[in-house]
């Protein structure tokens, strides 16, 4: 039994995967782009998934010994595998029908301030958007605001923009001891907050920036300090005794903007780190830097990115121009 | 060649004629700048960096222009809106530094259409020539459109 697989296709592509594996992860074995989107799902988060819908897809043939399609379209997130299941996700009109309308869902009270949003550029709902939503709101009323709540002077919530995917109560949850913020309130007046405002000060709070999909919970030591796509992310670790001290640093010149978690081609992180790492240790000294930070083609963050660190120079070296280029400093110089 | 022709005289007076006509003739120079040719409508000159009808900045400093400039030309700093400076900046963040390099700009106008706020327009006139090359970084003294009482504004003059 232990060595038992599951033969699924998915999109009509075939996999082999092991029993109790999600739908969700057997397309991320495939890999590509019949992985279905996901906004709540979370895989190093225990309980994640269910909640934003985007996974949907359809189910044609049940299992092998069950041919019946499924009913409703399901969420691959929380589905399981079944012998012989046929799954359609981008190849279904279906889907990408329903995503369209969870993406309306999901934009109905989102602000839409992306261009104050320290998010923009690798926010997951603006990427969704882009692929799956419709130029236009159909919702003629009034967006849900909620007065602004101060949380610290680490993290920034902004709960206007919050899509209540509950990876940060997860984060809470599972990597520190006592969560102390949490979903209050119900249905459309439901909000993430600290419980009576009390100061988030786990060693590993600050993880709660990564795992937010949109851009509610940011950085508030990179607040407004450069757009995501003007910074170099390169790879650095260094020796930390709470964490695994693996983290990406994001460049602007010499200066250090801010440090993040590695995150997969997913947006997850695999190994959280801690506080320290993320906040106290900005200088390039504290870190033995790798490489820079292999960046999809894609993203609005490959502009400008090389992939070395000291990429060849697009000007040969040109004596005369030098001369030149000095001649034209003196007499900036002397007519200043 | 004849005596006449060897007197020059009719080409003289042929040459002076063409001279003369064009004292009567409409002249087409411009004395630029007092008076200035009709632009086309769709001209792109010196950026301009537009004001709400409030009088507040629009730019909100999201790096739009910046990353379609096809030269590089722009750069930003932002920085975070005090409650003092409400009435002065339209949006949370705004554009603390705002740099063209107008010997790099190509006056191609993709930050036009970039700028999700409407807050940059390329309806300035040319760039002047200048002696020095930092003096073509226009900086937000240059940029920025005065401000300007809406109620006063002619509509028929303003499209």
């Amino acid at each position: 039994m232990a060595d038992e697989k599951f033969k699924i296709t998915i999109d009509g592509i075939p996999v082999e995967v092991a029993p109790g594996t999600t739908i969700l992860n057997a397309a991320r074995q495939i890999g590509g782009e019949i992985v279905p989107p996901a906004m709540c799902y979370y895989s190093s988060l225990e309980g994640s998934g269910g909640k934003c819908r985007t996974c949907l897809v359809k189910v044609s043939k049940g299992s092998e010994r069950d041919p019946r399609p499924m009913p409703k379209l399901v969420a691959s997130c929380r589905t399981t595998v079944m012998d012989g299941m046929e799954v359609q996700n981008i190849s279904s009109p279906d889907v990408l029908e329903a995503r369209k309308g969870v993406v309306e869902m999901l934009l109905i009270n989102h602000p839409l301030d992306c261009p104050v949003c320290d998010q923009a550029g690798e926010c997951k709902l603006q990427d969704l958007s882009y692929e799956h939503g419709v130029a236009d709101t159909r919702f003629e009323f009034k967006r849900r605001t909620f007065e602004p709540i101060d949380i610290g002077d680490k993290i920034k919530l902004h709960m206007n923009r919050c899509i209540l995917c509950y990876r940060c109560v997860y984060v809470a949850n599972q990597l520190t001891e006592q969560r102390e913020h949490g979903v209050i309130n119900r249905g459309d007046h439901a909000e993430i907050s600290t419980y009576i405002e009390n100061a988030l000060d786990h060693d590993f709070i600050g993880n709660v920036i990564d795992v937010c999909p949109v851009g509610a919970l940011t950085d508030k030591t990179f607040r407004f300090k450069n757009r995501v796509w003007f910074s170099k992310p390169v790879d650095g670790h260094r020796d930390c005794p709470t964490c695994s001290g693996k983290v990406t640093l994001w460049y602007k010149g010499e200066e250090v903007l801010r440090v993040t978690a590695r995150k997969d081609e997913y947006n997850e992180v695999k190994e959280f780190i801690c506080d320290t790492c993320r906040f106290g240790k900005k200088k390039t000294a504290d870190w033995v830097l790798e490489e820079p930070t292999p960046i999809s083609k894609q993203s609005v963050i490959n502009s400008n990115h090389y992939d070395v660190f000291n990429p060849p120079p697009v000007i040969k070296e040109n004596p005369r121009l030098q001369e030149a280029n000095e001649e034209q400093l003196a007499r900036t110089e002397r007519l200043k | 060649m004849n005596f006449w022709e060897r007197m020059y005289l009719p080409a003289i007076a042929k040459g002076l004629g063409i001279t003369i006509r064009h004292f009567f003739k409409k002249i087409p120079t411009v004395k630029y700048p007092e008076e200035q040719r009709p632009y086309s409508k769709n001209f792109r000159g010196l950026h301009s960096l537009k004001r709400d009808e409030e009088g507040r900045e629009r730019c909100t400093a999201c790096g739009l222009c910046a990353l379609s400039c096809p030269a590089e030309a722009i750069t930003m700093i932002a920085a975070e809106r005090t409650k003092e400076e409400m009435h002065l900046y339209r949006e949370e963040k705004y554009a603390a530094v705002y740099e063209i390099n107008m010997l790099r700009c190509i006056f191609c106008g993709l930050c036009e259409e970039a700028c999700p706020k409407e807050a940059i327009y390329l309806d300035g006139p040319h760039v002047t020539a200048d002696y020095l090359r930092k003096d073509f970084i226009y900086g937000k003294d240059k940029l920025v459109e005065p401000v300007f009482d809406i109620t006063k504004l002619n509509p028929e003059k303003t499209n």
